[in-house]
């Protein structure tokens, strides 16, 4: 159910590589999570990112949650469209609901994260909480 | 963890797959499938809530209605059969015990439907109690006794028509808002009122609690043609932010006076003695200082219950309730601010994530409820 050709993390991101940048967005569990994303806040094209920290805060109806970046990097586009339309990330989250292209500082960051077999096992254990 | 309470329609609620979340004690239903659409249910169909989390208190006696009297800010001696007043209870302090929905049934009897609290909403119990005093009156806290549902949108009083009969035979037509009727839903005793907390059309139907699972399921039902959904807490709270009904614990507490809360209607100070008068007739006198008012937030997020607002980043108040409303695309809050920063298009900071948002001064409600439309 999580596409194949995607890398994820444990806070529910995934990551892409795109010849040369890393395309991040949110995963279909978030999405399902947090349900009804009514407001966006996106950082800045040009600004930096730190794996494992914040770029992004979604507010839904009922609450507040942050976005991690699964590497670390300069982002390099940010997907402005989300701010008017936040429905796209439950629309589309691997494709039209993407977050920010990150130019890595290191591409072999990507190896760290999780698979989708992996990923979803671990999104199994977490929703049993 | 103190046991969460069920209401009678819990296990429904679980069979649906709804979201379940605390509140005032219960384990509620926040949304069954997303809050946005169970909104637009509401605004354009028709939704349905459980609302048996309310408490019922039932006075009864000779001096029903002049215990009422006593105890709320309203005044309600002049209340027919079947009437429904809405009224603050206070403290001597002018501040808000509770708001709350007085069904005149008849002269020795009155329904008063609270806010849920912990406990069966012993707080508006144990406080109405210690008042007694002489009267002669029987206080009886009937909250775990009493099912409710809420039933909300454009076509509810079509679909209701269908299932419920009126006592003497009144069609549910003549029914006008804010009234209510005993009557039968398929074959059950129902108290049925033309009220609700949605700001559409719509009906909120008691019944002894162990019929209110066969009458949810038979709205369900019948209702599928009109497209109905069962609605959460979520969608309860979007649907009545937009057209600003006061949230008790949010909008009013025991810190804010129906004065300042724009609840000054229901401040009858011309009546004799009521718990709160010396203190209202006070602030009445001396002005109040500050005031309930609406803001628009263009753009920065959406500010919670408690958030700072600012002026020159000197704090001059805080949000009541903020929230993203779905009819409108808009981030919208009340907040009670200081009389000076009150002004219709005044331009005030909300913080939000430490930074101050820019926020303008707008008039509530923010949609205009079905009545006024």
């Amino acid at each position: 159910m999580y596409p194949k050709e995607l890398k994820y993390t444990k806070t529910h991101e995934w990551a892409r590589g795109d010849n040369g940048f890393i395309t991040v967005g949110i995963t279909s569990f978030a999405v399902e999570e947090l349900s009804d994303v009514v407001y966006v806040e996106l950082p800045s094209e040009g600004g930096k990112v730190e794996k494992g920290s914040s770029f992004a805060t979604l507010e839904s109806v009922k609450a507040v949650s942050e976005v991690y970046s699964p590497v670390s990097g300069e982002i390099h586009k940010v997907n402005h469209r989300l701010q008017k339309h936040p429905e796209l990330l439950s629309k589309d989250c691997y494709g039209e609901g993407w977050m920010i292209s990150v130019i890595p500082a290191e591409a072999e960051e990507l190896n760290s994260l999780m698979n989708a077999e992996e990923y979803q096992r671990f999104a199994e254990e977490s929703s049993k909480i | 963890m103190k046991q969460l309470l069920m209401t009678p329609l819990h296990e429904e609620h679980l069979k649906l797959g709804a979201r379940m979340i605390p509140f005032d004690g219960f384990d509620m239903p926040v949304q069954y499938t997303s809050i946005i659409e169970e909104h637009f249910t509401v605004r354009e169909r028709v939704g349905i809530f459980d609302v048996s989390h309310m408490g019922e208190i039932e006075l009864h006696g000779k001096d029903a209605l002049s215990f009422t009297d006593y105890i709320v800010t309203n005044s309600v001696m002049k209340m027919e059969n079947g009437d429904i007043k809405y009224s603050p209870m206070c403290y001597p302090s002018g501040g808000q015990v509770d708001d709350l929905f007085i069904y005149k049934i008849k002269d020795d009897f009155v329904l008063l439907v609270v806010n849920a609290s912990p406990n069966y909403s012993a707080k508006d119990f144990d406080w109405i109690s210690q008042h007694k005093g002489g009267f002669d009156v029987e206080i009886s806290n009937r909250s775990p006794a009493y099912g409710e549902v809420a039933v909300q949108g454009p076509v509810s009083k079509k679909l209701i028509e269908a299932l419920v009969k009126l006592e003497g035979g009144m069609p549910l037509e003549e029914l006008r808002r804010f009234k209510s009727a005993h009557g039968d839903f398929l074959g059950r005793k129902i108290l049925i009122s033309h009220t609700g907390y949605t700001g559409e059309d719509g009906f909120e139907i008691f019944s002894e609690e162990k019929d209110i699972a066969d009458i949810w399921n038979s709205i369900l039902e019948k209702g599928k043609k009109f497209g109905i959904k069962p609605c959460g807490l979520g969608a309860r709270d979007t649907t009545r932010f937009e057209v600003c009904y006061w949230l008790y614990g949010n909008d009013i507490d025991e810190t804010i006076n129906p004065l300042e809360a724009g609840q000054g209607w229901t401040v009858k100070l011309d009546k004799d003695r009521f718990i709160g008068k010396e203190a209202l007739l006070k602030i009445k006198e001396g002005g109040i200082s500050r005031k309930l008012v609406g803001l628009y937030i263009p753009t920065g997020g959406i500010p919670r219950h408690k958030t700072d607002v600012k002026k020159y980043g000197k704090r001059v108040g805080y949000v009541t309730s903020g929230n993203y409303c779905p009819s409108l695309k808009k981030i919208h809050a009340m907040a009670i601010l200081d009389i000076p920063f009150t002004e219709k298009g005044g331009k005030v900071d909300v913080v939000i994530r430490d930074r101050d948002v820019e926020a303008e001064v707008v008039d509530m409600p923010f949609v205009k409820p079905v009545n006024k439309r």
